[in-house]
């Protein structure tokens, strides 16, 4: 599946692919997105980038990279970020909105306004720890069914 | 004997999803509404998100979030141990 044009696009769209993945996971408490799909997006340029090489470069390559390591961390952070809430109210309580914590502390305008991205409390937190989830998790069912069908052509 | 049990089941829920089709609300007229202008009023200021969905989907009701992700590590752990290669670490 290596043609000259898989691999051509790969090194034009990857890059764009990933930030674009990048952006809807940070922007996820202003614009339509966040974590979950932001993820999604990450992986499927994880898979463009799978897909575009030989069998050995990918196992070479994702040696280094802890899939299940962070799919873990995702899930942990999501929910220490969670348990922050009993800081003095429920789990799930957003405690950092309106405390004027350094980042993604300070309150909202009231009203329409552009989106200011240093708000939303503990929402961006989560977002990046589900995207990091759902990417770890994407990415690694997407290289098991890669692997498989490996062994399935050498056999 | 078997088969005319199946078809009398079959003609049975088609009539009952007719049924119930029949007796869905009109659209654009919900029938409790009090959740959604309170989500849509305070979400700004409370979550101090802009993005009510997402201010709904992590603050509000982060339970349902949770078990979202729990079912997604279900799935990825089930998929990794069932089809891996011997040897090869993920």
């Amino acid at each position: 599946m290596t043609t000259v044009i898989i691999k051509t696009t790969t090194k034009f769209l990857a890059a764009l692919i990933l930030t674009f993945g990048a952006y809807i996971i940070l922007h996820g408490h202003l614009t339509p997105g966040g974590g979950f799909q932001g993820g999604a997006v990450v992986a499927s340029g994880l898979a463009l980038l799978i897909v575009a090489c030989e069998g050995d470069v990918i196992m070479e390559r994702f040696k280094r990279v802890p899939l299940s390591a962070l799919e873990s961390v995702g899930a942990l952070g999501f929910l220490g970020v969670a348990t922050l809430g009993f800081m003095g109210y429920t789990f799930f309580r957003n405690v950092i909105a309106n405390s004027g914590f350094p980042l993604f502390g300070d309150p909202t305008p009231p009203g329409i306004n552009p989106g200011y991205l240093n708000t939303g409390g503990t929402l961006p937190y989560m977002n990046i720890f589900v995207g990091t989830k759902v990417l770890a998790g994407l990415t690694s069912i997407i290289l098991v069914f890669y692997l498989l069908l490996e062994v399935r052509k050498d056999e | 004997m078997r088969r005319a049990l199946g078809l009398f089941a079959f003609i049975g829920f088609t009539l009952f999803l007719i049924a119930a089709a029949m007796s869905l609300r009109p659209f654009g007229e919900p029938v409790h509404t009090e959740m959604d202008d309170y989500f849509i009023d305070h979400a700004q200021m409370e979550a101090s998100a802009n993005n009510v969905v997402t201010s709904i989907v992590f603050d509000y009701r982060g339970f349902d979030t949770l078990g979202e992700a729990t079912v997604l590590f279900t799935a990825v752990a089930g998929v990794l141990m069932a089809l891996r290669r011997k040897g090869v670490k993920v």
